[in-house]
């Protein structure tokens, strides 16, 4: 019935594979272990594979080839038992349009198990948790983007399942409503809630997760803490020069070899996009490279290395792109 | 072997038995839905067979237009019209209390993605849906009975046999229900008006509402055309339980109810399956 697994791993995968039809291969041998306890990151541009691998964990998506267990069961060989262990908040609204908010929560309480009882003081404690208490006889149409996130979220771990998924969760919604699903996140992680997310968004990426797979054409290209990540890029100092000149490889390769401290240098869109050790008196000797090539420099920014720096840096390409 | 690990709140028990206690409470959930819409339930449920009742069996008489001519004939039409009534009121629950549903859960919200994630196999979700459909068709033959028997201006004469009666409507009440699953599944909202236009309409006017399928004889090649339409096995098979008029052999009747049951529940897991795992 169950697998043994090292009891600290909530989610062990080994070579999971999904080529979908038309040989388009979705996820390509991903080895992960995500640990109790801890906040989880899948992070990738759209169609990196992210929903795919949440979908194959969650039993959505039946995998080509590999293992995936959760909780000590194959997903694969015994989904409707890793239903019982699983939490998932979709990217989709897939709440009951049929019944109200309290409702929504209690049928889910009944699905799993619980007693009527049970279940409606589950409901009302969650509904209070999640700030719904007023909406509780409201259907479920007549509930913001925010809050209608929220009782998905009270929903998804109503049975205390060993791990809850969201995926993509703050798509669509407006800041405020982002910073305030961050906070349920964290609450939830400090009651010891284990989670795993994916997301496109790296500060997303960076505030919650403890640590990150970056994925890419179905690969995973990193793993680990985001401080860590950032670190590996070995240089402090971002500097993003705008300029239109026409030649900006010939710039950037000049930049490298003539700053100080500088560890690389790449032609972006809108310039180039330098990264330095030691930042101190790196503008004066931008702007004199460039005047000596004879580039004009519109705009200077520095910024501390992010995600995105390290993903451009894995993959030539920007996480929005 | 280690042990699954137990969730604080739900109770730690067999997959066999957790996956029992799901359906029921999908069952439950989708009969709460029932209750709480009846306002809108009752008319979708009545009018049509009201109006079929109260026009071709009150108003035609009462204007001289009666089918079957007058006394006796009209009064044989007005029994034979019962069967047909309640088998039409079973279908067309099947088709709106599954598919209908299914299709907008599918196509416009996204719900059934929540609903398969119930710790049950995926397979029984669609059972579910077929034993919801097939409940909620018993209930509407049940209130629809009435209408077709108190309405009409000349008496209604049944003969109940209740061994068959008892056994065919639940059969047809699931065949039914089976039938709104494989529709659901296979109707997607662009093509949904299809489903009424060009699919349930041929099924209702040719599906022996009006007739008995043995007054067909003098057509033959329709009553032989017929007898792909389900609705046929269940209108007749109401008139066998209903009344002493003659009917299609039940070794007909039974059997092909079974086998279409199966049938559009092969299909309808099929396409369910389909749609809901990658």
């Amino acid at each position: 019935m169950t697998t043994s697994t090292n009891p600290d791993e909530v989610i062990v995968t080994e070579n999971l594979t999904k080529v979908y039809p038309g040989d388009i291969l979705a996820v390509d041998g991903l080895d992960l272990s995500v640990h109790r306890g801890e906040i989880f990151g899948l992070l990738g541009p759209n169609g990196a594979g992210k929903s795919t691998t949440a979908g194959m964990l969650t039993t959505r998506v039946l995998p080509t080839s590999g293992r995936a267990i959760v909780g000590g069961v194959d997903v694969v060989a015994h989904p409707a038992q890793a239903k019982r262990l699983i939490g998932v908040v979709p990217q989709s609204n897939t709440l009951d349009r049929a019944l109200t908010v309290y409702e929504n929560l209690y049928f889910h309480g009944r699905f799993f198990g619980m007693s009527a009882k049970q279940s409606k003081a589950e409901s009302l404690r969650l509904l209070e948790q999640f700030r719904l208490s007023e909406r509780a006889s409201a259907p479920v149409l007549a509930l913001s983007g925010g809050m209608a996130q929220r009782l998905m979220v009270a929903r998804a771990v109503m049975h205390r399942p060993s791990i809850l998924f969201l995926d993509e969760p703050t798509a669509g919604l407006d800041p405020q409503s982002r910073i305030a699903l961050w906070e349920i996140l964290s609450e939830l992680h400090d009651e010891g809630q284990t989670i795993l997310l994916t997301t496109h968004y790296m500060e997303e990426a960076d505030q919650l997760c403890h640590r990150l797979a970056i994925i890419d054409h179905g690969r995973m290209l990193a793993l680990d803490t985001p401080e860590r990540l950032k670190a590996s890029v070995g240089a402090d100092t971002i500097v993003t020069i705008s300029t239109d000149t026409p030649d900006r490889e010939a710039f950037a390769t000049r930049l490298r070899s003539s700053i100080p401290g500088a560890t690389g240098a790449v032609p972006i869109e809108t310039g180039v996009r330098l990264e330095v050790q030691g930042s101190h008196g790196v503008l004066p000797a931008v702007v004199a490279v460039a005047d000596e090539a004879g580039v004009a420099i519109s705009d200077l920014r520095l910024d501390e290395p992010s995600l995105e720096t390290v993903f451009i840096n894995l993959t030539g390409k920007d996480l929005r792109e | 072997m280690t042990t699954i690990e137990t969730p604080l709140l739900i109770p730690n028990r067999s997959a066999r038995a957790a996956g029992v206690t799901a359906f029921r409470a999908l069952l439950a959930r989708d009969l709460h839905v029932l209750v709480r819409n009846l306002r809108e339930f009752l008319p979708r449920t009545l009018l049509q067979p009201l109006l079929l009742v109260f026009v071709f069996a009150y108003v035609f008489p009462k204007i001289g237009q009666g089918i079957g001519g007058s006394g006796a004939a009209a009064s044989a039409f007005s029994t034979m019209l019962v069967a047909g009534v309640v088998g039409l009121a079973v279908l067309f629950q099947g088709i709106q209390s599954v598919a209908l549903p299914l299709v907008t859960e599918f196509g416009v919200t996204r719900e059934i993605e929540d609903r398969v994630l119930a710790p049950l196999p995926v397979d029984f979700v669609a059972i579910e849906k077929i034993t919801s459909g097939a409940l909620q068709s018993l209930f509407s033959a049940v209130i629809v009975f009435p209408i077709a028997y108190f309405v009409p201006a000349t008496p209604v004469h049944l003969n109940v046999h209740w061994l068959i009666l008892l056994t065919l409507t639940p059969l047809a009440c699931l065949m039914c229900g089976a039938l709104g699953l494989m529709f659901g599944t296979v109707f997607n909202p662009r093509t949904l008006p299809m489903l009424f236009g060009v699919v349930v309409l041929p099924i209702t006017f040719l599906g022996c509402i009006y007739y008995p399928w043995a007054a067909l004889a003098p057509i033959k090649w329709l009553q032989i055309a017929v007898l792909a339409n389900p609705l046929v096995y269940v209108t007749e098979g109401f008139r066998a339980a209903l009344t002493n008029a003659p009917t299609m052999s039940l070794w007909a009747i039974y059997p092909m109810l079974i086998a279409l049951t199966a049938l559009f529940t092969f299909i309808g897991l099929r396409n369910f399956r389909k749609r809901v795992i990658a």
